[in-house]
C-alpha cells in the first residue's frame, strides 16, 4: 500500500494529470492514462527512489462489452524490493498503447501475447506479430466478443462428437 | 503347414512369407518420437528403463521417414493440425496411427469451448488405435501398442485382396 501511494505521488509530481485519481482508499495499483505511457516507462525505471528494473508481466483484461479493454504491467524492482501493478485502460474500437518493448527488453514476448489475444496494437513495438496463433488466425479470442471459428483451413473446429460428455 | 511341417529339425520353423512379413513389421514398429502436451511425459516415462518399450521391439526415431508409427501424444491444436499431417504425409508406408489420450481422441477438455484445438485427430488423419486416459498410464498405453501388434499381425501384405 504504501509503496503505491509513494508512486503515486511521485508521478503527479512529475506528469501532472497522468493518474487517475480513484475513489477506493485502499488500491493495490495505479490506473494512468496511455498517452505519455512511454516516458513514465522510462521515468519509473530509471527513478532512484522506484527503480522497477525487471517488468514481470504484462496481462490484457476485457472488461465487458460496454466497457474497453485493460493492460495491466507488474513491476518489481530487484534493488528495493518492492512492486507494483500499473493499469491503462484502452478502447475496445482502435485499441493501442505505446510499448515499452525497448525498456524493458522482456515486455517484448509479453507484448506480443496480449496482442494475440486482444488485438491491442503496441506503438513502437518492433516486432509486433502474433505470438501463440497461427499467422493467419482472424479475430482475438480472449475478448468477450469473440466468436469460435467453424472451420479453419478445411479443418472443423467446433465441437463434433455427440453424446461424449 | 501341411506337409512341410515336421520334416526339418526342431530349430527350423515354417510360415508363409505373409505371416512372417507381418509378424517382422508387428514386432519391430518404430514410434515417431513426437510429443504435443502432457501425455508426451507419459510416453517417455513408457519408453525409460521401468516399462522398456524396447522389449516389445519399439524404438524412437527421431525422424517421421524411419518411423513406422505415430503416436500422437497430446493436445493437436490447430497450428499443429497442419503440421501433423505434413509429419504424417513424410512417413513411409506401411504406417500406423495411434491416437494418445483424449485430447487426441475428441479433444478431451477442451472439447466444448476450446477455439484452438482439433477435436479429434482423426479428422485429420486416419486412426489405428485410441488409447484413453488423461494422460493415459504407461501401462494403457503399452496396452494400446500390443492391440496395435495384433492388429499389424493380422494383417497378410502380399495376398491379394478380394
Amino acid at each position: 500500500m504504501i509503496i503505491n501511494q509513494k508512486v503515486s505521488d511521485i508521478l503527479k509530481a512529475k506528469f501532472p494529470g497522468v493518474v487517475i485519481p480513484s475513489e477506493e482508499q485502499h488500491n493495490d495499483y495505479i490506473q494512468i492514462y496511455p498517452e505519455k505511457w512511454n516516458e513514465i516507462a522510462k521515468f519509473i525505471k530509471t527513478e532512484s527512489e522506484l527503480k522497477f528494473d525487471s517488468c514481470q508481466c504484462i496481462t490484457g483484461v476485457d472488461l465487458g462489452i460496454e466497457e474497453g479493454l485493460e493492460v495491466r504491467y507488474n513491476f518489481h524492482s530487484m534493488k528495493l524490493k518492492h512492486k507494483i501493478e500499473i493499469r491503462i485502460a484502452v478502447e475496445r474500437k482502435k485499441p493501442s498503447i505505446p510499448s515499452v518493448e525497448q525498456v524493458w527488453r522482456g515486455a517484448d514476448w509479453l507484448e506480443r501475447e496480449v496482442y494475440d489475444m486482444y488485438g491491442i496494437r503496441f506503438k513502437g513495438h518492433r516486432d509486433l506479430r502474433r505470438m501463440l496463433l497461427p499467422d493467419d488466425w482472424k479475430g482475438w479470442p480472449l475478448r468477450k466478443d469473440y466468436k469460435t471459428p467453424k472451420i479453419y483451413n478445411g479443418m472443423k473446429v467446433p465441437k463434433v462428437r455427440k453424446g461424449w460428455d | 503347414m501341411g506337409f512341410l511341417e515336421d520334416r526339418f529339425d526342431d530349430n527350423i520353423i515354417t510360415a508363409k512369407l505373409d505371416q512372417i512379413l507381418s509378424w517382422a513389421r508387428s514386432t519391430s514398429a518404430w514410434y515417431f518420437q513426437f510429443g504435443l502436451a502432457c501425455c508426451a511425459i507419459e510416453m517417455m516415462a513408457t519408453a525409460a528403463s521401468r516399462h522398456d518399450l524396447e522389449r516389445i521391439g519399439m524404438m524412437p526415431r527421431s525422424s517421421p521417414r524411419q518411423a513406422d508409427v505415430m503416436i500422437v501424444a497430446g493436445t493437436v491444436t490447430l497450428k499443429m493440425a497442419t503440421r501433423v499431417i505434413k509429419l504424417y504425409d513424410q512417413m513411409a508406408d506401411p504406417k500406423y496411427v495411434i491416437s494418445m489420450g483424449s485430447c487426441a481422441n475428441s479433444g478431451g477438455p477442451y472439447s466444448r469451448q476450446g477455439y484452438h484445438v482439433l477435436k479429434g485427430v482423426d479428422q485429420i488423419i486416419p486412426v489405428d488405435v485410441y488409447v484413453p486416459g488423461c494422460p493415459p498410464r504407461p501401462e494403457s498405453l503399452i496396452e494400446g501398442l500390443l492391440k496395435l501388434q495384433d492388429k499389424i499381425r493380422k494383417e497378410r501384405p502380399l495376398t491379394k485382396k478380394k
